[in-house]
């Protein structure tokens, strides 16, 4: 589904991105973890289009086709969904206009035709009790004055709405307390099935207790140097990154 | 940033939808501007002694008077002599009926999506619309007339109804009052009259569509809205141009007078030619509007979403002189490319108990530049009386300007006045993240400005809400990268 080739990139300059490569298969659960500023987050960009990274080198595809040719909006209508560490508040915007464009955008990409109002309030109906979303937030402005745990979970929400194949989750958990990484977890594990594919970014193990990984691949200094199973993690935790760190520097 | 400003730039160049001329044969003047030129005016349109009076006073008071240049705007010089002071389509006289009307002219009125069709008309809107300088048909006079409410052109008033011209015309805008309001009490062609009688609540949205489409002429309407006592009125102005190089001049008033619990909510959706990418052309747009509550409890609501017109002079303004009355201003000003605004209010708190409040939008893309300018003057006697204000700049890219300019001037110890203002930019991230959500940055703009001004759009009847939002949008495309 996702094959990433060598990939280098920079921000603002810098260099961030030095060499990665990963396979993501249909039905996979990946987990990429990693210290502070090891590119974690870069990577999740750049795999979404965001114009302040910039690709030095490498390629990406995803379901066959060149990421890198699409444009930020038809990566999303292919079916990348990325769930923001800090998602914008868009003032005035509501969550049901904002929504409706969305999905309908999907469809006119995929040559469906767009939801009537009613179609779609019912949709967003069931969406909304799968994962568990306080139906009061629905009514308000994109994320405006939501707290940290309410715009995590109306991520999910958006995810459940959009169904994409592959769903990039940037360090989902932080901020939530433990009822909240509940819910999202349970979302998460509700929407997963054969055909899509899931990339959890984090930093603790904690959210992994939750959402069980295939393969757990540690990131340092912008490249992949560990990829083994689900109990790298448990390892990790039990000892930090810096054995990584000086395996790698050793 | 620099792409985003590059995707700014595209976004805000989309070109102007109304760009077409009508094939109209037009009955015009000289060109010029002397006081044969006002007898003439005055003569094509039959008035009586006291109209000609008063455009020859205000026309001898303009030539003493000096263009305003206070306004953070760059304004050429206009050659008042180059101008057509008067053209209306020809055979004009009255129209029975909709079959002796210019076909062409009913094309026009259809491209610019005017219900003027009767059958069309069951939408419950009665439509007034003034091509160059003359009114050409008013619909559901009939329907409105039984229930005592005029409203016609400015002209048929003066022929019908002089009484009424004579007691309240100049009342809200004196002849003297500001150079383009002299200049238009001079030259005025016409435009629209509305009296709404004692305790009467009018049954429909009254409209005016103004539209330039002769060449070198400028347009001077004059709106004169009365709702007497226990009234209530909606009035709605929409404004568009052909496409032209040379600039065009459009010099209005508009005034409004509130008689005791009268209400009067007054929309405008202006979309004149606001010029090309590279500022060439477009109208010049120097109006004059203004209402008196005059009489106790009364409301006057401007409510005004400017997208168009290469320079815009605008400064809707309420005088509280009714205890207890209310004024409202809620704007959206829309400027791109090398569109210049200077826009805002006058809120004149003269009786007790006054409340006003001024909601303001500014949105700037491309070079232009976006002002808002506001006075807020309490009177001594004026006590307890309330203003809040809120001025609200958006920018888009880093070559537009906003400036905000609050003039506070306060008589007494017991009025409350606050003021609020933020300045914000469209966020890279908010397009990302709508761009994420397989939301086109097009789009993502359209619909993060549209939210931006909702408070604003929310304020005008349905029909204008949704012709505002669209109009928002497409005059942003291309401006975004």
């Amino acid at each position: 589904m996702l094959v990433i080739k060598d990939l280098y990139a920079k921000v603002e300059g810098k260099d961030i991105l030095k060499g990665i490569n990963l396979t993501v298969n249909a039905g996979e659960v990946h987990a990429i973890m990693g210290p502070n500023g090891s590119g974690k987050s870069t990577l999740a960009n750049v795999l979404a289009g965001h114009t302040n990274f910039e690709v030095t080198h490498g390629t990406a595809t995803f379901n066959g086709k060149d990421i890198f040719e699409m444009s930020a909006d038809v990566r999303a209508k292919e079916g990348l969904f990325l769930s923001f560490q800090y998602p914008v508040e868009i003032p005035g915007v509501s969550m049901v206009n904002f929504l409706k464009t969305a999905v309908n955008e999907h469809r006119k990409y995929r040559n469906q035709k767009e939801l009537s109002a009613g179609d779609f309030l019912k949709l967003m109906r069931e969406k909304k009790e799968m994962v568990q979303i306080d139906s009061q937030l629905t009514n308000r402005s994109v994320n405006e004055g939501f707290s940290g745990g309410e715009k995590k979970k109306n991520e999910i929400f958006q995810m459940a709405m959009l169904e994409p194949t592959l769903a990039i989750l940037d360090e989902t958990d932080s901020g939530l307390d433990i009822d909240a990484l509940r819910i999202v977890s349970n979302g998460v594990n509700m929407l997963k099935n054969k055909n899509n594919a899931t990339i959890l970014v984090t930093h603790y193990q904690r959210l992994l207790d939750y959402i069980v990984p295939d393969f757990v691949h540690v990131l340092y200094e912008g490249r992949i140097v560990k990829s083994a199973g689900k109990e790298l993690a448990i390892e990790l935790e039990e000892k930090g990154y810096d054995w990584i760190k000086k395996e790698v520097e050793g | 940033m620099e792409d985003q400003n590059k995707l700014l730039k595209e976004v805000t160049k989309r070109d102007y939808r109304f760009g077409f001329v009508s094939d109209i044969e037009t009955d015009t003047i000289v060109k010029g501007l002397n006081e044969d030129v006002i007898r003439i005016i005055s003569a094509k349109k039959e008035e009586p002694e006291f109209m000609l009076e008063f455009r020859l006073k205000a026309y001898r008071r303009w030539l003493t008077m000096k263009m305003p240049e206070w306004a953070q705007l760059k304004i050429p010089v206009i050659d008042y002599q180059d101008i057509i002071f008067y053209a209306a389509p020809t055979q004009q006289a009255k129209y029975e009926s909709l079959n002796e009307v210019d076909p062409e002219l009913l094309r026009t009125f259809e491209k610019l999506g005017i219900p003027l069709e009767e059958q069309k008309m069951l939408s419950g809107v009665a439509v007034d619309a003034v091509i160059d300088s003359v009114s050409v048909k008013t619909t559901f006079k009939e329907t409105l007339a039984e229930r005592g409410i005029i409203f016609c052109s400015f002209s048929d008033a003066v022929k019908h109804h002089p009484d009424l011209i004579q007691k309240y015309l100049g009342m809200a805008v004196p002849y003297n009052d500001n150079y383009f309001a002299a200049l238009n009490s001079a030259v005025f062609s016409d435009g629209s009259f509305v009296y709404i009688p004692k305790g009467t609540r009018c049954p429909m949205e009254l409209s005016t569509y103004f539209r330039i489409n002769a060449k070198n002429t400028g347009q001077f309407e004059r709106t004169l809205i009365i709702a007497d006592d226990d009234s209530y009125v909606s009035y709605l102005e929409g404004c568009t141009a052909p496409m032209r190089d040379e600039n065009q001049l459009h010099a209005a008033i508009v005034e409004i007078i509130a008689l005791d619990r009268a209400e009067v909510k007054y929309s405008t959706v202006q979309n004149w030619y606001p010029g090309d990418k590279n500022g060439k052309g477009g109208i010049f747009n120097f109006v004059t509007k203004r209402g008196i509550c005059k009489g106790e409890s009364s409301k006057i609501l401007w409510n005004q979403v400017e997208t168009g017109s290469a320079i815009t002079w605008k400064y809707p303004s309420c005088i509280l002189m009714g205890d207890n009355s209310i004024a409202e201003f809620n704007s959206v000003a829309l400027t791109n490319n090398f569109q210049q605004a200077d826009t805002g209010t006058k809120m004149i708190h003269i009786g007790k108990n006054t409340k006003s409040t001024i909601v303001s939008k500014g949105i700037s893309a491309g070079h232009s530049s976006n002002s808002y300018r506001g006075l807020v003057r309490v009177a001594p006697k004026a006590i307890n009386a309330r203003n809040y204000s809120q001025c609200d700049s958006l920018l888009l890219g880093d070559t537009c300007g906003a400036h905000t300019f609050p003039y506070i001037e306060v008589g007494n110890s017991s009025s409350i006045i606050e003021h609020e203002a933020t300045t914000s930019k469209i966020g890279e991230d908010q397009i990302f993240y709508c761009n994420q959500r397989g939301i086109s940055s097009e789009d993502a703009i359209g619909m993060i400005v549209n939210g931006y001004a909702r408070e604003v759009i929310n304020k005008l009847p349905m029909e204008f809400a949704v012709e505002a939002q669209k109009l928002l949008s497409i005059s942003l495309e291309g401006s975004v990268g």
